[in-house]
């Protein structure tokens, strides 16, 4: 079952004034264009009661993928899932937050695993359940990057997500690979020359990711729930190695009110910080349009681990950070 | 013994994360709540605008017109007249333009003309009511009245009902058609007219009629006046009378250049009125700059269109034959509570007229009350209590006669609150209004999410056209851009079901009721992250600390 597209006819567009599809939901919008979350039938594949920070953007984005590719699949789903925050909130023995068939891997090896069970399925000769591998940042930019590679390699039948969050959040705030230039964290301290993390080239997984040329490569915001459902069933669309990246705010390590993850992840969209696109075969198709263009200021006050940047001191800083936005903007059309 | 029926390691049995109540973390408590929309507050009628909004936006114009009714018995006439305050308050304001609530108000207004839809009156209470004036505080009075089913009867000097909205709103504004459908339509209900009947003693005619309580809606028909040195060789009339002889069809002296003295929507009625009356040239001479003329926006724009000439800071010092002279003023530098004011420079300058028309406020006419020591009457008004009730037990004003701003909405307004307070009263009550909701301002909402919509623009009758007579300026909406314009609405302050605190909350703890019912919080896995009270477009969630 997928959902249909959105039909653009003037009385079709004429329903989506009020907030169009904005919102979770629309109460003007057919059922079928709502989104799986807007459903009272959605799987809560993770469920209340686990043990995530208040506002966590990792619950949410988790849920949000999950759900969509549960509904995809008619509930055909074998998620694993690598150590890190995800894994410790929702499975403290013996309690588990999850209730779809779940398999937690080491910190490094979750793509292999996937791989693992992608293959089983298919000796076995059943072509409807499929895979999904997910981890956080570190676990995927950096532990478990060859692991990921290979399976790129090899096109194994997988969807990995990564939830981006910037950090090892889960050990105490250290940096990872994915922690933006300038971010603070309990390895980069705001001291010294060069306050903060460094700002290397980086290690931008999705471009890597479209580098294997791999069917289906996308980013997507936990603001943005018709952006994030719509990327989610595309990928399910496709067979072979699939990679979709969601910035999901972390509270706790980026010293931010609980109540500002939503606004967090769309102002980090709208300042062009974080592009939103989709790859296929290793070209760019689609990027996701900045509605309301906001300065990186209005992102990096919101969080502590940049209040550094914004003192006079640091204005070389803020240039850069103001640099990358513009960059992202060009490169990946985003105005 | 069942350990030995484990996997290996395992000694507890797996149990599901419903176990663990994470609504203990909370401090804070989310609550879903209304909140009062900017529109409804600022209606002088008290209109539910958000509610008929939501009811147009889904076609449902009999649902729309019903509730609208509640309030204001004139849609089809306050969605021309009404110089629309709600607009001016309207939140969407501050994220493209405000939602065209008039003109919605006035497509639901013929909505109801088309289909001949007709007002109920209440179960007979045995009651009789007097109303004197059929102008638009008496007529909201008598309206209101009877819906609560008491018998009413209106006595009007003038021969036909409307009072300023017959004799003050021009045609060009208001056609005569829609005033007088929706005047029969309160005459359909029972209420009584007694026309071309000017009330000479209130108490008598009361006890005449046997009437249990009376309201004073008599407006304010008596223009000011004021008298210029010189030796004047031309006429000098005053707005209401020329006004009111336009709309009788009454040959007036509207002729060659025609000079208006005031900044108000009166001063601009008079020149559009000259203007299509065939004045060879029309001006208007205004004390106050043109950005601070009591006269609304678009009116002044509209005046312009049609040829008229504004000049603005000047006062008439003389008129010495057909010569006027005026004195140029400035602003003052000085500003007292927000307001500039205007200071004479003594510079002068003369324009010549064939008829100067006042335009200059009115005032109420005394004689009526001048034998009834109770009803006090200052500052050119009756004085009434908060429950509309002048000093004399059982009877009440409301309308232009008592302080207020003077405008139709805010007569028909008090129309409501007057047969409320009447009704009140009859059953030895005293009239108390519900309390109010907190505001719906903008900051509590979250605009982010509202598609960007621009507003629709009525049809205006172009400028030439509208020289040559009284045809209506601006035009209907069609049903399509009433639909879209209605849908513009944010609903600020209560919620429409977006879904949002639903698909946002991490710990899926909100269960969805289903359409028309809402949501309601799972408080045992509620963590208190605030993430749906920051997310809720328009702003029907609140967080309140938890008793700890």
């Amino acid at each position: 079952m997928t959902k249909k597209e959105q039909p653009a006819t003037d009385e079709q567009m004429i329903k989506f004034y009020q907030t169009g599809t904005f919102t979770v939901g629309n109460r003007l919008l057919d059922e079928e264009f709502r989104t799986v979350q807007a459903t009272s039938e959605r799987s809560n594949s993770i469920d209340s009661g686990h043990r995530a920070c208040q506002g966590c953007g990792q619950a949410l984005g988790a849920r949000y993928a999950l759900d969509t590719a549960m509904r995809v699949t008619d509930n055909k789903i074998i998620a694993a899932n690598a150590t890190g925050c995800l894994e410790v909130f929702t499975t403290p023995y013996p309690e588990t937050a999850w209730s779809i068939p779940w398999i937690h891997s080491l910190f490094g090896n979750v793509a292999s695993v996937a791989s693992g069970i992608a293959a089983t399925l298919k000796a076995k000769g059943d072509t409807t359940t499929r895979v999904i591998a997910q981890g956080g940042d570190g676990g995927t930019t950096d532990i478990g990057f060859a692991c990921l590679s290979g399976m790129f390699d090899r096109n194994d039948d997988v969807l990995y997500i990564c939830y981006d969050n910037g950090g090892y959040m889960n050990t105490g705030v250290q940096r990872s690979s994915a922690t933006p230039g300038g971010a603070r964290t309990s390895t980069s301290m705001p001291v010294g020359e060069h306050p903060g993390s460094s700002f290397t080239t980086g290690k931008f997984l999705p471009a890597i990711a479209m580098a294997h040329e791999i069917p289906y490569v996308a980013t997507a915001s936990v603001h943005d729930l018709h952006d994030l459902e719509r990327k989610i069933e595309k990928a399910m669309s496709f067979r072979g190695a699939r990679y979709i990246q969601i910035n999901v705010p972390c509270p706790l390590g980026w010293g931010s009110e609980p109540a500002k993850t939503i606004k967090l992840a769309r102002i980090g969209v709208e300042s062009g910080l974080v592009p939103l696109f989709e790859a296929e075969h290793g070209d760019l198709t689609n990027s996701t349009k900045i509605r309301y263009q906001v300065p990186v200021e209005e992102y990096l006050q919101l969080q502590r681990r940049f209040a550094h940047i914004l003192k006079p001191a640091n204005v070389d800083q803020l240039e850069t950070i103001r640099a990358i936005a513009e960059k992202n903007i060009k490169r990946y059309q985003l105005l | 013994m069942t350990i030995q029926h484990k996997p290996f390691a395992i000694t507890l049995d797996v149990g599901t994360s419903h176990l663990n109540k994470t609504g203990s973390w909370r401090s804070m408590r989310p609550v879903y709540i209304d909140r009062l929309p900017p529109c409804n507050k600022a209606c002088p009628t008290g209109e539910n605008i958000q509610g008929w909004l939501s009811l147009a936006e889904e076609k449902n114009y009999r649902g729309a017109w019903e509730l609208l009714t509640k309030d204001n018995p004139f849609p089809a006439i306050m969605g021309r007249v009404c110089y629309h305050p709600c607009e001016n308050t309207c939140n969407r304001g501050q994220l493209d333009l405000p939602v065209g609530i008039n003109s919605v108000e006035r497509f639901i207004g013929e909505q109801g003309l088309i289909n001949n839809w007709q007002f109920k009156a209440g179960e007979d209470t045995g009651k009789k009511i007097m109303v004197i004036g059929a102008g638009p505080a008496g007529l909201s009075s008598a309206y209101h009245l009877r819906r609560f089913g008491h018998q009413v009867t209106i006595y009007e000097a003038s021969e036909k009902p409307g009072g300023m909205m017959r004799y003050g709103i021009p045609k060009y504004r208001l056609p005569r058609e829609k005033l007088n459908a929706e005047i029969y339509r309160i005459q359909k209900m029972g209420v009584e007219f007694k026309l071309n009947h000017p009330v000479k003693d209130i108490l008598e005619t009361k006890k005449q009629g046997g009437f249990d309580a009376v309201v004073i809606g008599i407006g304010a028909q008596q223009s000011h006046f004021i008298s210029f040195p010189g030796q004047s060789s031309i006429p000098v009339l005053d707005a209401l009378t020329v006004l009111r002889d336009t709309e009788n069809e009454n040959p007036n002296q509207l002729i060659g250049k025609v000079v208006v003295y005031g900044g108000g929507n009166s001063a601009m009625d008079v020149a559009r009125t000259a203007i299509r009356m065939g004045a060879q040239d029309v001006t208007v001479i205004s004390r106050q700059e043109i950005d601070n003329m009591s006269a609304h926006p678009f009116e002044i724009k509209e005046t312009l269109e049609e040829g008229a000439q504004i000049i603005s800071l000047r006062s008439i010092k003389a008129i010495n034959g057909c010569e006027i002279t005026l004195e140029l003023l400035k602003t003052s530098e000085e500003h007292h509570s927000g307001h500039s004011f205007v200071v004479e420079t003594g510079e002068v300058e003369s324009i010549e007229a064939d008829v100067l028309v006042l335009a200059i406020g009115q005032v109420i006419d005394r004689q009526l009350f001048e034998n009834i020591a109770p009803i006090e009457i200052s500052n050119e008004s009756i004085q009434i209590d908060n429950t509309m009730k002048t000093g004399l037990d059982g009877v009440f004003a409301a309308g232009d006669v008592v302080p207020s701003q003077r405008s139709v909405t805010t007569a028909l307004g008090h129309g409501k609150k007057v047969a409320r307070a009447i009704d009140a009263w009859l059953n030895g009550q005293s009239y108390q209004p519900a309390p109010q909701n907190e505001v719906a301002t903008f900051d509590k909402m979250e605009p982010w999410y509202y598609s960007d919509a621009p507003r629709t623009i009525q049809p205006h009758l172009d400028a030439v056209r509208r020289k040559n007579g009284f045809a209506e300026v601006v035009g209907d909406l069609d049903q399509d851009h009433a639909k879209y314009e209605a849908r513009r609405c944010m609903s600020c302050g209560n919620c429409f079901e977006c879904d949002n605190c639903y698909g946002i909350c991490p710990d899926n703890a909100i269960t969805k009721l289903g359409p028309g019912k809402g949501f309601e919080f799972k408080y045992d896995y509620c963590k208190g992250c605030g993430m749906c009270e920051s997310e809720c477009p328009c702003g029907a969630i609140a967080m309140e600390a938890e008793d700890i």
